[in-house]
Order: C-alpha cells, then structure tokens, then sequence
C-alpha cells in the first residue's frame, strides 16, 4: 500500500496521527482553537474507523487525570488542549510527569487571559515549561501529524517515560489546510512498537502508585526525572531518523538549522512563523547577505548545544518568540541566553505576534537589518540594544 | 450477604490516628471488594497516612489522585480496563468529605454523569481533618474548626457558633444524578455498610456510598468511641441511613424515637460551646430534614 495525500488542517492532522497510533483510551474536552481534534477523533470512533474508548469529561483537570488513569493500566492514551485549559491542567501536568506517566496530549497554543484572546501566541505552554514535560513545537501540518507518532515512541521509550506535548500554533496552524501524506499503517507498524508499561498496575502484582516520599527520597526521584528528559535528547533524534528511514521525512531532531553554517545573522523561531523567516532568507541570501534561521523544535529538553553548534558563525542574534515572561523578558530568549553565556554574540530579544497578532514579512526583514545594524554600533549602544523590543508595538521615544 | 470477611488485610500497616473511622471504612470496604480492585485516593487522610514511600501500605492496586481528581482517575482506570479487556475489577474511590463534597464534586458529578461503573465511597468524619481541623461543606451546623471558631467576641452573632451552615446533603446531590445507586452508610452500623459495598460492587453503573465516619481526633472525643459515636448520631437522627436504587428510595432505618441530640452533641469538644438556643436549631433542623426524608421513602 501506498500513502495517500489530504488537503487537512492541522487539528485534523492531529486527529489523523493519533488514530494511526491506536490508542485505546480518548479523553475530550472541548477549547477553542483545539476542537476540531476531538470532534474528529469522534467521528472516527464512531465510524469503526478508530477502535477507542472515547470519554468524554467535564474539564480538562479531568481529562488528564482520566487518561493518567488509563494509563496506568498500560493503555495507550490522547487528550487535547489549549491556553486557559492547559493552565487548569497545570496542576496534573506536573502529576503526570513526576509519575512518570508517558501520555501524549497536543496542545494549540493560545493566547492567556486576561484581556481574553481566542488567537494565537506561546504563552500558554512556555508558562508551563517547568512541568516536567517534553516540548515540541511544530511547524506544518505535514509535521502536526509525524510529531504525534514520534511523539508516543518518544514518550514510551522506556529510557524516557515522560510525558510528551506537540504544540501547535492557535488558527496560523490548527486551522490552515495543507496536503500532506499520511502514513500506511504498515509504515506506522514498523516505526511504533506496541506500548508495553513495565510499572503498570497489576492484579498479581499490586502497585501503589503516585505516592508521597519524604524528604530523604524526594530529590533522588526529581534526579530521575531530570534525567530521563536528558535521555531523551538522544532518544528524540534516534526516533526521529527511525521515522525518516519509514517515511521519507525527518525534521532533524531538537533543532532545525536553515542555512545558518556561515550566517552572520540568525533568527531563533520557535513554530509556525519560522516558514515566513526561511522564505525572507531565501530573499536575502539572494541579495548576497549571509543569513539564517534555526528553528528551535524541543523547548524541553533544550537543545543548548544544537544551539551552540549552529550559531558558532554567528554576529548577532535575533530571538522572535510570541511570549513574554513580563519584567524581564521571553522565556525562549531567557534560555537561548544562557545556552550561549559563554559565546561571543550579540543577542536581541524580539517579542512579537502575542495574542494572535500577525507577524508581518516586512517585520522579519527588519529584523534582519536590525541584527545587521547592531553590529556597526558601538559596544554602548548595543547594550540598550539587548532590551526586549515588542514588534508592531508604538512605544513613546522616551521609553525606547 | 456477606457473612464473614476476608482475612486478608488490603490496608494495614498505616499510620493513622488510634480510633481513625476512616481507617475502618477503607479497610472494611476492601475485604469486602477483594483482590481484584483499584483504589484510588486523592489528597486527605487516608493517603497521608498510608502513602508515603517506602511505606506503602495497599494490599492492592492503589493510587493517588490530584485532590480534585476522584472522580477523574476513577473513570480513567474503569475505561482503560475497558479498553484492555480486564474482566472482574472493581474501581474504587476513598475520599473524604472535603475531598467529596468541595473539592471533587465537580469530578463526581462527571463519572456520574457518564454512568461509569466505579464505587465512590465518601468516608465523612465532617471537616478537613489531614490539615488539622477546617471547615468543609459536610462540617455540620454548629461545628467548632480552626476555620470557623467559637469564640466570645462574635457569639451571638452569625459567625460565633462554629460552622453556620448546614451540611450539604451529598445523598440528595448523587440521586439527582439519576446514579446507579447510591447509600448513606455508617461504620456505627458495619453489617449494613457491607451489605452496601458488595452491592455496589454488583451494579452495572455507578455507585456512591456516603460513610460516616467519626475522627476522635477532630471531634474531640475518646479514641475508643468512634463506633459509639457514630452509633449514637444515628440513635439521635443527625445521621440516616438510607439507599437509592431505581429512582427509588428506601429509609434502612425510620427511627421512631430519637434519643437526646444534646447528648450526642455535649460528647464532643467540637460541640462544647453550643447554648441550649443551638442546640434546639440543631434539633429543627433534624426534624426538618426527617420530615422530607420520610416523605422521599413513602
């Protein structure tokens, strides 16, 4: 068999790539921009087109802690999200990873009240990145529907255990349609092995689970967690060229480095913006400049040294995220800084598209001149030049 | 029913406190339901005091539950047994009547609402006992807690007599579900509260059983009284026992002559400071609650 091609958006890749991971358990929870998954993860239980235990709950507190449950049992499990949801769940997120509970949920990435905002920006999950989850941020729909594979291998390697979340952007992403392909459930055979969970509950052998530990044992088990997100760095990549190896397509592990080898002057992305930043470096480079951007895919485990490897060339920094971590600055930002604490590079923190506001072409290519310009100036004025500049945003000279 | 339980202890070796009526509601309620059960417990006193590693002290399948999450980890454990084929278990809940009532009602409400086939089991000792003593909304009208003290400069006014409000009715709000089944229960009456285990273990969908169970600790009474006194809050009508199957109610118990409330009530530090004038409130409003119980049950 071969794989075939649809015209989907990205919840419906979503959709798409949780059914052809089988799982037997679906806990539902309707959010805007995130509904469309459920809703069609319904209609293919109900069409027999998916064999699943469909649940669905009255939260999204609930919908983790249910299919937490499940899991326990060795089911494999889906839940879904989004902005004021995933901040409700935050509580079960941290149970999940500290249980080591290697569950799959995908999140659409919105906006946080107040003011309310239905659209659109990373504040939701990069708030969450001390939970103990993996963190993947997807680009296409094409890459919404391999992440969710690879995200349940990742999740269930047993050097791993840890619960995985694919981030997609709100509307730009969850709901933009696209061709892509979608796998034959042979390929999908070869690459996912069945989900076997050694510590599961067992009526022979009687676990008890998610238990208290004193103090004396406490910090031994956050060890443990820490370590399996930092096994899961190799793991991430040696999944990743398994899925290329079935499928044609890989997405290069942690990092995504687009014509940054020589690049004077890169832009750090996260998401769907980073099609638009390629395409202006297309247009630069064709001018004669030497730029690039990297694509950070996994915001945990951070690939510090992908980030070292890719921008040893680089001038100045740009890092465009659509986040803020008010009173100092984006949180992406906050972590590239310290992954090149020790590089000579100049960095410059560009906030920008929050609460769904478009990124718009022109921006990145000045952005671009802005990274070039910082350069020139003088050591002071680059200085002033590394406080977090909002884009699209008029602010009075005096503030500047 | 049951005449003689198991030998096997499912929860034993815990560090709960002499006289603790939540113990016995957990440990009863396991030998009735056996080996082939999971048992979830969200934050409270049972998962304090035999939950803390490398003590662990489940005889069988246990987890914890984020506190507000009963309900929640419930259904999720009965659907993935579903899922994976798993015949003959049962899915139970302990939680207490914060964890119940306040905290994990929304999650409740939702199981019931889905019909899963899992046994809630509400132990109520009537406040918030693991953290010492605050108000939930079980805690009885009257109760003295660290949250709602008695106290000379405000008695006599709303807030001077301990709890203000009535204790929710978690029986009216399971039935109004439409539920399987539902029972109050108390572990001043054991064979009942057995007989109302192995029968939720055999409904199709869910079941809730509300049992009191006294705290010596909280209550301020003798650590050897706990079954008395949840013996006694039945004799004087502050606690019912009662079933709801099929949309229909049944009364186990229409006691006809209650004994003295004040007596029950003077028994427990919690209760020291009421006046005559409380305890005549405490007293209509038993009548109260009587009058439409019976009326549920014609």
């Amino acid at each position: 068999m071969e794989p075939t091609k649809k015209f989907v958006s990205g919840d419906e890749a979503v959709a798409i790539g949780v059914k052809l991971a089988k799982p037997h358990v679906i806990a539902a929870y309707p959010i805007t921009p995130q509904t469309i998954v459920v809703e069609r993860l319904a209609e293919m239980v109900e069409s027999g087109e998916l064999e699943s235990e469909y649940m669905y709950v009255e939260s999204e507190h609930s919908a983790l802690a249910a299919v937490m449950g499940a899991s326990v049992l060795g089911a494999r499990t889906f839940t879904a999200t989004s902005s004021q949801g995933l901040l409700y769940m935050a509580e079960v997120l941290h149970y999940a990873s500290g249980g080591r509970v290697p569950l799959v949920m995908m999140n659409a990435n919105r906006s946080v009240a107040l003011p309310w905002s239905i659209f659109g920006d990373q504040r939701d999950s990069l708030s969450l990145l001390d939970s103990g989850w993996i963190q993947v941020y997807v680009e296409d729909a094409q890459e919404s529907l391999d992440m969710m594979l690879q995200a349940y291998a990742i999740a269930e390697h047993p050097d791993v255990l840890t619960p995985v979340m694919v981030n997609l952007d709100g509307f730009i992403l969850t709901h933009t349609y696209e061709c892509i392909e979608i796998p034959t459930s042979e390929q999908v055979e070869t690459f996912l092995p069945k989900f076997e969970f050694a510590n599961k509950m067992d009526i022979n052998e009687p676990k008890n689970l998610f238990f208290s530990s004193s103090p004396e044992h406490n910090i031994g088990f956050k060890y443990q967690q820490h370590k399996a997100i930092e096994n899961a760095k190799s793991v991430i990549e040696e999944i990743d060229k398994k899925y290329e190896a079935v499928t044609t397509r890989g997405y290069g592990g942690l990092v995504d480095a687009y014509k940054c080898d020589d690049a004077d002057y890169i832009i750090i992305t996260l998401g769907s913006i980073t099609g638009l930043v390629r395409d202006v470096v297309e247009e630069l480079r064709s001018e004669g400049q030497k730029v690039g951007v990297l694509k950070v895919r996994y915001m945990r485990p951070f690939p510090d040294e992908e980030i070292r490897a890719y921008t040893k060339a680089a001038k100045v920094i740009g890092v465009l995220e659509k986040d803020i971590s008010f009173g100092y600055q984006g949180t992406v930002f906050t972590n590239v800084s310290a992954a090149l604490r020790e590089c000579d590079v100049q960095l410059i923190n560009y906030v920008a598209g929050l609460g769904g506001k478009n990124i718009a072409r022109e921006e990145i290519v000045h952005i671009y001149k802005e990274l070039n310009d910082t350069e020139n100036k003088s050591k002071v004025s680059a200085v002033k030049s590394q406080a977090v500049r909002f884009v699209g945003v008029e602010v009075p000279k005096d503030e500047d | 029913m049951k005449t003689k339980l198991e030998q096997e202890e499912y929860f034993y070796g815990h560090k709960g406190c002499a006289g603790c009526g939540g113990s016995i509601a957990v440990r009863l309620a396991l030998k009735v339901l056996g080996k082939n059960t999971l048992v979830v417990l969200p934050a409270g006193c049972m998962s304090a005091v035999g939950f803390v590693y490398p003590q662990l002290c489940f005889g069988v399948n246990a987890l914890i539950s984020p506190f507000a999450s009963t309900g929640a980890m419930l259904s999720g454990l009965y659907v993935g047994a579903k899922a994976l084929g798993l015949k003959d278990v049962n899915v139970v809940g302990f939680a207490g009547d914060g964890g119940t009532a306040d905290i994990g009602l929304q999650a409740l409400s939702g199981a019931i609402d889905r019909g899963d086939k899992i046994i809630y089991i509400c132990y109520d000792n009537e406040a918030y006992m693991n953290t010492g003593v605050q108000k939930s909304s079980l805690t009885p009208y009257g109760a003295k807690t660290t949250t709602t003290p008695a106290g000379d400069r405000i008695h006599g006014g709303t807030y001077g007599r301990g709890s203000t409000s009535v204790k929710k009715d978690m029986f009216d709000i399971v039935t109004a579900h439409n539920i399987a089944y539902a029972a109050t229960a108390s572990i001043g009456n054991i064979p009942d509260y057995i007989r109302k285990v192995e029968k939720a273990s055999k409904m199709q969908g869910t079941s809730y059983i509300h049992v009191a169970a006294p705290c010596p600790t909280g209550w301020g009474v003798e650590s050897s009284d706990t079954v008395a006194i949840a013996k006694e809050a039945i004799d004087c009508g502050l606690w019912y026992l009662a079933e709801y199957e099929d949309g229909e109610y049944t009364l186990n118990r229409d006691v006809k002559e209650f004994t003295s409330v004040k007596e029950y009530l003077k028994k427990q530090n919690r209760f020291k400071h009421l006046t005559d004038e409380d305890i005549v409130a405490i007293g209509c409003q038993r009548d109260k609650k009587w009058k439409s119980l019976r009326k549920k049950a014609q």
